[in-house]
């Protein structure tokens, strides 16, 4: 009797599990948290969450399993630790949402923790009041697409990143909304990355933060009112193109700050009421090409050693100080760009301007050494010391100069 | 009607009115016509310009029928006055100035009778600017006597005027005389005076020399016109003062 | 006041003077328009006409009135009313009349180059709130001036003179003594500077629309403080609002105490 009762219950759940490779979790269910679905299932299982608030943390993933949520599950950690942890590959999620991991100093505590894991694709989830969002490390050949991750930071001691990546390759980050973290995308040795369409705004530092990170490119993001825009810092081979940068306000903040970075490409970008559109310390062999640089405060600060930088074709449109340098070294060509506060003519109507154009304003230099003077800016004496200074540079790298000034635009696609 | 009392005003260095002191009663029911003479810089249009209130004197009161009038402005709706040069602003049009006193000053009004005796009619329309100086003054003279006041003041108003405007001016002098008006006129020519004027103020030195009628002039300095009796008192007082 | 203020106002807006300021902005708009194409950058070189300008022309056509209108002054004053009534009905006239060329003559190219479907609409009505405060400001000094000198020539060479000082000379000692100065904090002082002058205070307040991505990036606390909220919009309009009653009051003590 008892034997038969055992084998009659032991082919019922094989029948089952075999049969639907599915298991259901909810208030009402056989399974009613992640934690003891995960242990019960197999690899390649699917786990359908439903609607309700589930209390976890430390939630480890260890095989690859398919997680979907149904009617916008809560998952709340309860800000103790980890809630999510994936350590296997070809693990995907997606509609959840979860919030609340652990805060702490020390350790870096993530709604979704991704740790040396491969082919996994995390989706439609949105993770709220966060200290890291996800974190990923030395994990390959994921896709993180179409998230919320947000947070409420206050200071940067106390908050973390969006979507944090460190030691990764070939990671596609698409169609995220990163909002309220430190940076809102993070990435530290991270190589041949794709960072597509996302929006990042309000963050404390950066919306978007490369370091050390080579062969990467980004494209296609908005990076609204951060700290700063985006940071590149020692990093080569990055190419950027079809980003908006506007409103990153503030003391020494910029929409792209680029330090130590060679061989990058800037096309088709938008910087528009930025600080400063562009810093640029100690960077060399960039080419700048068909971006538009609108009512910032400075288009393109330079500073320290950068070396051939190329300015083509770009649209300087009603910028408080087009160009910016502090030193008379310059190895930088401006040619063919559009300046709105160009007033040469063009008498052979072949578009380009017949004066060079000399971006460098001497004001700009008396700024950059005595800032308060800044309140004197289009003041009428300023007009007429600027003037001076454009008929006999003195203070300004005399050979900085666009030779060949369009008469009109650049139409950007 | 008009009472001042030690009336000082300095322009800079320069002293005008030296504690003047002068009434003028009127009869109410013929009225006077009162002329204020004086070499230049005597300070005749000093003395007008404080009754009027444009010139605030230093020191000494004006009254006027009993009432101290310095700084305050209410009275001058009961001065009509003529002022020496006449210009207006040029963008307005006759019929606008004359709205704008009349919107100014808020009584009753002759100005049709006076526009036909000047003949204005046809100017009605015309900017001020494009008038001609005696036109100008014409205007003037209507916009001073359009109300019934008490006190008239006209400071030289023969300037510039045609000899039948002049026959109009003294006229309406005289009519408004006959209302028992009090008239106070500064003018260069003696004829004027001598033919419309009841008593002679002679003022020198920031102070009244004489005051007296027509006749007592005459008789004190023995001349037997009022021209010649002026020029006896300023040799008489160059030589006094040399 | 207003029945004065009337008849200056009605005088002027006939005068072919008017004409030729309210033309010479209606060209202005006209030519930058169809320079620029563009609505924003228009904008920002109309400023740099406007700080310059609207008190050039304020101060010139303030004295010149009053020299001009001297006669009729005296009319006025024999008439029973209030010698401020008089003056301070004068000094509105023409500066009512100056800023409504100002904002007619601006407004007509730039409403026909579409400036209700630009966004530069906001910077445009605060240029013109600008240009009519200084229009307000400067009559109020020249009337200051010619109350004051009764010798025309005179009267002209100082207001020129004025207008010289604060619309060049006046920045160009403040950015000697800034630069001069630079090892001291120097934001507070730069700010109080700058509420000395009408003229510099319009123009921070044009660049608190067109420039504050540039002004945001000073990292003194004052400064943040002032350009970073409403306090440097709202203490600026205030200045600028005692710029303009300040001399006022003024033309009212002197013309109580003036011999005409």
């Amino acid at each position: 009797m008892f034997k038969a009762a055992l084998t009659f219950l032991l082919f019922n759940s094989i029948i089952l599990t075999s049969y639907s490779q599915s298991i259901d979790v909810c208030k009402a269910c056989d399974v009613k948290t992640l934690t003891d679905a995960i242990a019960k299932s197999k690899p390649h299982n699917k786990i359908i969450i439903h609607k309700g608030t589930y209390y976890e943390s430390d939630i480890t993933i260890d095989k690859p399993l398919h997680i979907i949520g149904k009617n916008n599950p809560i998952i709340d950690g309860e800000n103790k630790s980890y809630i999510l942890i994936v350590k296997s590959d070809s693990v995907t999620v997606s509609g959840l949402t979860i919030k609340n991991p652990g805060q702490s100093y020390t350790k870096d505590y993530a709604a979704v923790l991704i740790s040396q894991s491969n082919n996994f694709k995390f989706e439609n989830n949105s993770l709220e009041n966060v200290f890291f969002g996800y974190l990923l490390e030395k994990s390959h050949q994921g896709i993180i697409t179409a998230n919320k991750v947000s947070s409420n930071a206050v200071n940067q001691s106390s908050s973390g990143n969006g979507i944090h990546l460190w030691n990764c390759s070939n990671i596609t980050i698409s169609d995220n909304e990163v909002f309220n973290l430190r940076d809102g995308i993070y990435l530290e040795f991270v190589k041949e990355s794709k960072i597509l369409n996302n929006q990042s705004y309000n963050n404390m530092r950066y919306g978007l933060h490369f370091m050390f990170s080579n062969n990467n490119e980004y494209h296609n993001n908005t990076f609204k009112n951060n700290g700063a825009g985006v940071a590149v810092m020692f990093s080569k081979f990055i190419k950027m193109t079809g980003n908006t940068f506007t409103e990153n306000w503030g003391t020494a903040s910029y929409g792209l700050l680029l330090k130590e970075i060679y061989d990058a490409e800037i096309e088709n970008n938008t910087f528009k009421e930025n600080t400063i559109g562009i810093n640029v310390e100690g960077s060399t062999r960039i080419n700048y090409t068909k971006n538009n640089f609108i009512s910032n405060g400075w288009s393109v600060k330079i500073a320290g050693a950068c070396y051939t930088n190329n300015f083509k074709q770009n649209n300087f449109l009603n910028n408080s100080f087009d160009i910016s340098y502090n030193s008379k070294m310059h190895d930088n060509k401006f040619n063919n760009n559009y300046w709105s506060s160009y007033t040469g003519y063009d008498l052979d109507k072949n578009g380009i301007g017949d004066v060079p154009y000399r971006p460098v304003k001497l004001f700009s230099y008396i700024v950059n050494k005595t800032p308060e003077t800044i309140v004197l800016l289009r003041s009428l004496f300023v007009d007429i010391i600027n003037f001076s200074e454009k008929v006999s540079p003195v203070f300004t790298p005399d050979e900085l100069e666009d030779i060949n000034p369009l008469m009109s635009p650049v139409l950007n696609d | 009607m008009i009472k001042i009392k030690n009336l000082h005003k300095k322009f800079g260095k320069v002293e005008v009115l030296k504690g003047l002191d002068l009434s003028i009663h009127s009869n109410t029911s013929s009225g006077g016509i009162v002329a204020v003479l004086g070499p230049n810089g005597s300070g005749k249009t000093t003395l007008i310009k404080s009754i009027l209130g444009m010139v605030i004197p230093d020191k000494g009161e004006i009254k006027l029928q009993d009432k101290n009038i310095l700084k305050k402005h209410q009275y001058r709706n009961n001065i009509n006055y003529l002022p020496q040069i006449a210009n207006f602003p040029s963008n307005l049009s006759v019929k606008e100035l004359i709205k704008m006193v009349k919107d100014l000053r808020p009584k009753p009004t002759t100005d049709n009778n006076l526009i036909d005796l000047f003949g204005l009619l046809p100017f009605l329309d015309k900017k001020l600017g494009n008038l001609s100086g005696g036109t100008k003054q014409k205007v003037n003279i209507l916009l001073t006597f359009m109300f019934d006041s008490e006190l008239i003041i006209l400071d030289e108003p023969t300037t510039g005027l045609d000899p039948i405007s002049l026959l109009n001016l003294k006229k309406i002098i005289l009519e408004e005389k006959q209302k028992g008006k009090t008239i106070l006129i500064t003018s260069h020519i003696m004829s004027f005076v001598e033919e419309m004027a009841d008593e002679i103020v002679f003022l020198l030195d920031g102070k009244i020399y004489f005051k007296g009628t027509l006749v007592e002039i005459k008789q004190s300095t023995n001349q037997k016109d009022l021209e010649h009796a002026i020029a006896a008192i300023l040799t008489t007082t160059n030589s006094k003062f040399n | 006041m207003f029945k004065i203020l009337k008849y200056s106002f009605y005088d002027l807006m006939r005068s072919s003077w008017s004409y030729v300021y309210f033309l010479f902005y209606l060209a202005l708009g006209f030519v930058l328009l169809f320079l620029n194409n563009d609505v924003s950058k228009a904008v920002i070189t109309l400023m740099n006409v406007i700080v310059v300008l609207t008190p050039l022309i304020g101060t010139i056509f303030g004295v010149m009135y009053y020299y001009n209108s001297r006669e009729f002054t005296e009319l006025l004053l024999a008439q029973p009313l209030k010698r401020s009534t008089i003056f301070i009905g004068q000094y509105l006239g023409v500066a009512l009349s100056l800023s409504l060329s100002l904002i007619i003559g601006l407004g007509i190219p730039f409403l026909a180059y579409g400036l209700l479907q630009s966004n530069a609409i906001f910077n445009f009505t605060s240029l013109l709130l600008v240009g009519a405060f200084l229009t307000f400001i400067f009559v109020a000094l020249a009337f200051n001036i010619a109350l004051s000198h009764e010798n025309k020539i005179k009267g002209f060479g100082y207001a020129i003179l004025v207008w010289l000082f604060l619309a060049v000379i006046y920045d160009g000692l403040f950015l000697i003594s800034l630069v001069m100065l630079q090892e001291y904090p120097l934001d507070k002082f730069s700010l109080i500077a700058t509420m000395f002058n009408p003229i510099d205070l319009s123009r921070i307040l044009v660049l608190l629309k067109l420039d504050i991505s540039a002004l945001l990036g000073y990292t003194g606390a004052v400064f943040q403080k002032f350009f970073g909220t409403n306090a440097g919009m709202l203490i600026s309009f205030f200045v600028l609002l005692l710029w303009v009653i300040l001399p006022a009051l003024r033309i009212i003590y002197i013309s109580k105490r003036k011999d005409f």
